[in-house]
């Protein structure tokens, strides 16, 4: 799929200006219902605190802890399985799918699985993936990717839902009323789960003092799934893992307050071993994430635990949408792990921020986002990845401004300007500024002429 | 006290009522103030566009323009945070960490520096508050929303000393108004309907006055409100906590 520019992506999506109301004010909600939830523990600000420490120290000794998971995990009769990037993941799945001759695959929500592409992988191999979560099965009928982490189908209004329902499980025309439609998705997947021969889940947390993993949902779809299927697969990227069980103690409480504003997910699935006659294998996946670690500015972006609220907080993203950020994960997170995967691909990512830094501040283990933003667009520049005219514009700018007589010169002309051709310069098809926008009006005087005549 | 104005280059040029309102309420309060006449510009628009390698001139050009004095108070938070994270100069590296270490915004100065407890102006209008992010959450100005921290702000603390003004906030307290530099260009869809959002909320709280610590973002602010034929006006906050007291009783 050709790329379009967050930019453009974003006009587009503005051209529906009520719609990107709803959109707004949709998760806006989203953040409020945060702020209420976090607000209300006393200590929030030490979790935040622990939560970033713990990640730290994992992200520190990550060599250490992975093994030790893989050591614990095989002891509780987990196969681990490691994979460089999401070409080796997608294989390593593949090939345990045929080794057990299964057909259907069940599928719970996994931001890494999105990441490798896995579902049109399997699908293109002639193996039926159901995903289970419901705003993730939402989109997949819709052949659409999900435009949020946490809410995959937050871009879509029950009346869509409903004609996507109605198209694909034949449900009443024109039927919105959302209890009448989960039930259906309810009844449609309660099939999907009794016949799946294998589950995949994606990973939370893996602790390495006890080789288990814990999986969060608010559906029980990990559950139905993983305790139906006689295969268990669940993946995870190398970050998921954190030293000790007693740790969870501080993840869970923060996942689940700065994703939806719940206290916890209704289900928070511990998974330490196959039950009997199960097979349970996880694998272990880099795609990128030791590029990341090796780079210094960037390297605690491994912090994130995917709660998405940078997502819900961006002004930009709820006026922009997750499809404008053009990957599995958008937002203002997505847009500083994007880079290093693809420079150029993602060149446009690092920009598609006012810099205004609250991501920073709702960040659960805070990751300084808007400061890794802004370092992005500083190594993006000097490889190259931007237009030629912005850098002509800003070496321009740089020059001018370097010298305070030129300064002085071009000010005084951009007045004149100003006032003399007012039209030519509004013109609001050259200058984005004037678009939607007035120019300023331009002062007889700049201050410095001022003080000159009134202080000097 | 030496005090060096810094005036932001497009308030040198296009808003230089706010420049005048700094330098004579700073005077007002007591401090020799000091403006430079060869500043430019801290370097901002280039290195937040990614090019901030490109902005060595500006920034040795402002050493030498502020080397010596005692503290550098300038009437735009963001410009101000700019100079405090990144402003150096290989050639005058002592210069430099001076000035990023007694750099100030101007109402932060007047809090934390001058410890003003009262300030002579009357402004009796409606006023809304407009946070600006970098003031914000750069140079903690003001508590944000975000944390479950008590809350302040300086900003605020001095307009309350402002003779029948009435303040008022929109509900989403601390949102971006999406000027964010060059982005405002690059970005112009999504920075409008930012600002536009903005601007609904002071105006359903039926205010006369925007104002806030950023000239930018209420210029942006200006923009539309201009092309939307708005009455609301902008203003900044030197310009209320300079309005001189005419009527007293």
């Amino acid at each position: 799929m050709q790329r379009v520019e967050h930019s453009k992506a974003a006009e587009i999506f503005n051209i529906d200006e009520p719609r990107v109301d709803w959109h707004d004010d949709t998760l806006w909600f989203v953040r409020e219902k945060r702020d209420k939830a976090a607000h209300q523990l006393p200590e929030w600000e030490t979790l935040r605190e622990l939560a970033s420490q713990i990640k730290n120290h994992s992200l520190s000794n990550l060599d250490h802890y992975l093994e030790e998971f893989e050591m614990n995990a095989t002891k509780n009769g987990i196969t681990v399985h490691w994979a460089a990037d999401g070409k080796e993941h997608n294989q390593i799945i593949l090939e345990l799918i045929q080794k057990n001759k299964v057909q259907r695959v069940v599928k719970s929500k996994s931001m890494l699985t999105e990441e490798c592409h896995l579902n049109p992988y399997l699908i293109e191999k002639g193996i039926e993936v159901v995903d289970t979560d419901l705003g993730e099965r939402i989109v997949q009928f819709r052949k659409e990717p999900p435009s949020h982490i946490v809410l995959p189908a937050i871009h879509l209004k029950k009346q869509e839902v409903s004609d996507t329902f109605h198209e694909h499980l034949h449900t009443e025309k024109g039927n919105n009323d959302p209890q009448y439609l989960t039930e259906a998705a309810r009844v449609h997947l309660r099939d999907k789960f009794i016949q799946s021969q294998l589950a995949i889940t994606g990973v939370n947390f893996a602790i390495a003092e006890t080789g288990g993993f814990v999986v969060c949902t608010n559906e029980g779809n990990a559950d139905m799934g993983a305790h139906a299927a006689s295969i268990h697969i669940a993946c995870m990227g190398i970050e998921k893992i954190i030293p000790q069980a007693q740790d969870l103690g501080v993840f869970l409480r923060v996942l689940t307050r700065s994703a939806t504003g719940q206290p916890i997910t209704t289900y928070s699935s511990h998974f330490h071993r196959p039950r009997a006659g199960q097979q349970m294998h996880i694998v272990i996946v880099d795609n990128g994430r030791t590029k990341q670690l090796g780079r210094p500015d960037f390297r605690n972006s491994l912090k994130c635990i995917r709660c998405a609220a940078c997502f819900n907080t961006c002004p930009v993203y709820r006026r922009s949408g997750g499809f404008s950020y053009h990957n599995a994960v958008a937002g203002p997170i997505g847009s500083i792990l994007n880079p290093n995967i693809d420079m150029r691909e993602n060149a446009d990512l690092p920009f598609a921020s006012t810099l205004c830094g609250s991501c920073s501040h709702v960040c659960p283990v805070k990751i300084d986002i808007h400061d890794q933003l802004w370092k992005w667009r500083q190594i993006l520049t000097a490889e190259g990845y931007v237009a030629s005219s912005k850098k002509v514009g800003m070496k321009g700018m740089a020059f001018v401004l370097a010298h305070p007589s030129i300064y002085r010169f071009v000010g005084k002309m951009a007045r004149w300007a100003l006032t003399t051709f007012p039209t030519l310069l509004a013109n609001r098809k050259f200058n984005p500024w004037a678009k939607q926008r007035e120019l300023p009006i331009a002062p007889k005087e700049s201050f410095r002429e001022w003080f000159l005549k009134n202080k000097g | 006290m030496k005090v060096g104005l810094f005036v932001p280059c497009y308030i040198d040029q296009f808003y230089p009522q706010v420049a005048v309102a700094t330098m004579e309420l700073l005077e007002r309060l007591g401090c020799e103030v000091v403006f430079p006449l060869n500043q430019t510009c801290c370097g901002q628009p280039m290195a937040n566009s990614g090019f901030a390698a490109a902005s060595g001139g500006c920034d040795k050009n402002f050493v030498a323009n502020f080397k010596g004095l005692d503290y550098v108070v300038g009437p735009s938070g963001s410009c101000v945070l700019h100079i405090k994270d990144h402003l150096h100069d290989d050639g005058d590296a002592a210069a430099a960490l001076h000035i990023r270490e007694h750099v100030y915004e101007l109402t932060e100065f007047i809090v934390d520096v001058l410890k003003v407890e009262h300030i002579e102006a009357s402004f009796p209008h409606k006023v809304g508050i407009h946070q600006s992010c970098h003031g914000q959450r750069g140079l903690h100005l003001s508590s944000m929303s975000e944390l479950n921290a008590p809350s302040f702000s300086k900003p605020e603390k001095l307009l309350e000393m402002v003779k029948d003004i009435n303040i008022s906030k929109p509900i989403r307290v601390d949102e971006c108004c999406g000027f964010g530099g060059t982005f405002c260009v690059f970005e112009e869809a999504v920075s409008v309907k930012m600002g536009k959002d903005r601007i609904a909320e002071h105006e359903d709280n039926s205010v006369e006055y925007i104002t806030g610590v950023d000239v930018s973002c209420l210029m942006h602010m200006e923009g539309i409100l201009r092309r939307q034929n708005s009455k609301t006006k902008i203003i900044h906050i030197a310009e209320i906590l300079n309005s001189v007291v005419y009527a007293k009783s």
